[in-house]
């Protein structure tokens, strides 16, 4: 395929798509609906979906260009199969690339592997006048031009249709294993050497180890006793969400969670902490705790508004909006891109 | 021109600038090699050199808070002492600033394994073009709504001024160990890059020389290099003593499979300076050979390296001029440097043409304009090579968003009549 253009085996329903969207009164870009509720709310409109499909994967490049339709779990099948891995680690491996970029969730092993943002090197998205363009380059290094595609990351499809995208991807570690300890999470970011992930629930602490056998071996020894080798789960139930914070405040902040009786897994060193609630009610206290920690919390399930807060530097997020999508028909209200009215949003 | 020594010093410039609708420029120290900072017309010269201070470390969550003006390599001076070290290393790092490199998202050869300047600025104070103060981006690990900070990184000043600059520090490894694996064939050495890839392994660096900058740098820094080698890779790798041990000895296999004449590890952290004295001073070392040098940054995709470094000699070969070719191997990020002297009549068109069948050649190759270097006033015009008319206008939105009055550092990065309006605004094929 010829850089700056779509592969040809999505060229014909990229094409059907930015029809749609050139015609369209809203667009609203679907994928696997796995992280429907991520964000604001979903607004009614025309509903697109880009195309699926691992389109270029060459493993001793280390990158990998899909259709933004294909899901997490085909992807890391395909990578898996040459010893590699794009660790994007979505909560429901069903959700689509695309869909995952857009909403900006990066998984929790961000600590070793870095945020979602980094993964991303080039970008094909649909504008909503029904033009494709393209942003960044699908080598592992490019600074032409503007970072376009670090901005679709987290626009929750406010700013086009992601249709196809290049990956940044790394060799699989030949060791990998969850330990569980009874040492607090600082205390293990202080022993160990880049640790995949350090997790905190309210029965302790859960580190995964990846690497070289050699380097696993040595930082069990470096870190003790294991009293489990399962990955901790997931925090469960209808109102969910991830708050934001300072890494050093992770800790407080579970603390504040447990008092409230809210269920949370927190990233140690990352500074994220996914929350389950059993009501709105719960999870508007967990985001009262995000709040008091100068962090935010982004709701992810439930009927709780997304946000929770005015956008910081909104109006220049408006004026790069309205650059994009003059008429503001991409997915409107998924961002609080207007004011919020005072005492908070209807 | 004027030096700040604060960010309100920097915003009143700026203040100053728009209400006059003059533009305004910032600089560091003027090592970018695309011109990014320098000035044209009647600029107001914001100059960043004053704005030295590290403001904050915080050794637990690995951050640090600098001013613009603080060198790449003090910054890793500041925090040595925690074992802590900043990641993004451009040769000229004794040199640049740290607000130049997040202007030009540097790299450096330690950016393999982590990534360039945007992997690890969290969060920009942005004097914005009309002089207000922003914060993009943070020290949490998401903020809500667009990723200013990456867009920011990167813009060369485009789209307005870092006046204080988050940066993610991380920690020493506590293990280093640098190989120096001589060739007798440059195939050989770009075949023992892929078979290190193929192998699970991504070094911290994987740096390549060719034969003629090996000899420049041998004779000047005496590293220890092959004089004789077709090319020579220099490869680090760090971590857990275990680990390093294990991927030195995969290294070592790889290079010797592909016919690597020989494999020397450095035996302590005095010879491994040597080893990287000689990399880092390979622009100091043509010297002895011309006056001037242009030196080229492109990437292209890591399996095209050969192919491309062919044609690079055959155009050198076509122009008549010197090249050697000193570069980030491990991610595809050619440095071709054309070696002359200026005083020679008619050599800066040969040197030019090369530059831009360079770059051409790496287009073709599914290669970008810059690696780390950046787009400047140097390739500019080069932009439509890798961007459609609508790939561009999309860019130029991008930018007037950030700076609707186009006062911040105009004439940079996006090539005029990249704005789809603009086109039409003006005579047909006035700009293309």
């Amino acid at each position: 395929m010829s850089p700056g253009t779509v592969a040809p085996a999505v060229a014909e329903a990229v094409a059907a798509l930015a029809a749609t969207v050139a015609t369209a009164a809203t667009v609203v870009p679907v994928g696997s609906r796995t992280h429907w509720e991520v964000g604001g709310p979903a607004p009614a409109g025309t509903e697109v979906r880009a195309p699926s499909g691992v389109l270029e994967y060459d493993p001793a490049e280390l990158t990998v260009t899909v259709a933004a339709g294909t899901t997490v779990g085909e992807l890391d099948a395909v990578l898996g199969a040459a010893g590699q891995q794009c660790p994007l680690d979505p909560r429901d491996p069903a959700a689509t690339v695309g869909g995952v970029l857009a909403a900006g969730l990066s998984g929790p092993r961000r600590l070793r592997y870095g945020p979602l943002r980094n993964r991303l090197l080039e970008v094909h998205l649909v504008l909503a006048d029904g033009r494709t363009v393209k942003g960044g380059g699908r080598t592992v290094k490019n600074v032409s031009g503007y970072d376009v595609a670090r901005l679709m990351v987290g626009s929750l499809g406010t700013l086009g249709v992601l249709v196809q995208v290049t990956l940044r991807c790394e060799p699989r570690p030949a060791a990998s294993e969850w330990r569980r300890l009874d040492v607090p999470a600082a205390e293990v970011l202080r022993r160990a050497f880049r640790p995949a992930a350090v997790l905190t629930d309210p029965t302790g602490t859960t580190v995964l180890l990846e690497g070289f056998p050699e380097d696993v071996a040595a930082e069990r020894t470096r870190l003790g006793p294991s009293t489990g080798a399962e990955a901790p789960a997931w925090p469960t139930g209808p109102h969910r969400g991830r708050i934001s914070v300072r890494p050093a405040l992770v800790d407080r902040v579970l603390a504040d969670l447990a008092g409230l009786g809210i269920g949370a897994l927190g990233e140690g060193g990352v500074g994220t902490v996914h929350v389950a609630a059993p009501s709105a009610a719960g999870l508007d206290a967990a985001r009262t705790v995000a709040h008091a920690a100068g962090g935010w919390l982004l709701r992810e399930a439930g009927p709780l508004d997304g946000f929770g807060t005015d956008l910081p530097n909104r109006a220049l997020m408006a004026r790069i909006k309205d650059a994009l999508d003059p008429t503001g028909k991409c997915n409107p209200g998924r961002l609080p891109l207007a004011p919020v009215p005072v005492g908070g949003p209807a | 021109m004027c030096f700040p020594r604060s960010t309100e010093d920097v915003a009143a410039a700026v203040r100053v600038a728009a209400d006059h609708g003059v533009p305004f420029v910032a600089r560091g120290s003027g090592t970018g090699l695309a011109g990014g900072a320098t000035p044209l017309d009647d600029a107001v010269v914001v100059v960043t050199t004053q704005m030295n201070r590290v403001l904050e470390v915080d050794p637990v969550e690995r951050v640090a808070w600098v001013e613009p003006g603080v060198l790449n390599l003090d910054l890793t001076r500041a925090v040595q002492h925690l074992g802590l070290h900043y990641a993004p290393d451009p040769s000229s790092q004794q040199a640049c600033t740290i607000g130049g490199n997040v202007g030009t998202n540097a790299g450096g050869p330690h950016c393999l394994a982590s990534g360039v300047t945007s992997a690890h600025v969290l969060a920009v104070d942005a004097v914005l073009a009309d002089g207000e103060v922003a914060r993009l981006g943070g020290t949490e690990p998401d903020v809500p709504g667009y990723d200013l900070r990456g867009c920011f990184v990167g813009s060369e000043g485009t789209m307005g001024i870092a006046a204080r600059i988050a940066v993610r520090l991380l920690p020493d490894p506590p293990v280093v160990r640098t190989l120096l694996c001589d060739f007798g064939a440059l195939d050989d050495a770009a075949a023992t890059v892929s078979g290190i890839i193929a192998a699970g392994i991504v070094p911290a660096a994987l740096e390549m020389m060719d034969a003629e900058i090996t000899r420049a740098v041998e004779d000047f820094v005496g590293a220890g290099y092959p004089r004789d080698a077709a090319a020579v890779l220099l490869v680090e790798v760090d971590g857990l003593p275990d680990g390093v041990a294990a991927q030195v000895a995969a290294i070592d296999a790889v290079a010797r499979a592909h016919g690597a004449r020989s494999v020397r590890v450095a035996a302590d952290e005095a010879e491994r300076a040597l080893l990287w004295k000689g990399r880092k001073s390979a622009f100091g070392a043509i010297a002895r050979i011309a006056p001037d040098y242009y030196l080229h940054d492109a990437v292209v995709p890591r399996t095209k390296l050969v192919d491309v470094l062919r044609r690079v000699y055959e155009i050198a070969a076509e122009q008549r001029l010197t090249m050697m070719n000193v570069f980030h191997a491990g991610d595809g990020n050619l440095h071709p440097l054309i070696v002359f002297d200026a005083r020679e009549p008619g050599i800066w068109s040969r040197v030019h043409d090369a530059g831009d069948e360079i770059l051409r050649t790496c287009v073709a190759a599914g290669g970008v304009l810059s690696g780390e270097h950046g787009i400047g006033m140097e390739k500019r015009d080069a932009m439509p090579l890798i961007f459609t008319p609508d790939d561009l206008d999309l860019q130029a939105r991008l930018r007037d968003a950030f700076d609707p009055q186009g006062l911040a550092n105009p004439d940079k990065v996006l090539p005029r009549g990249s704005r789809c309006g603009e086109v039409r605004r003006v005579p047909e094929g006035t700009w293309v």
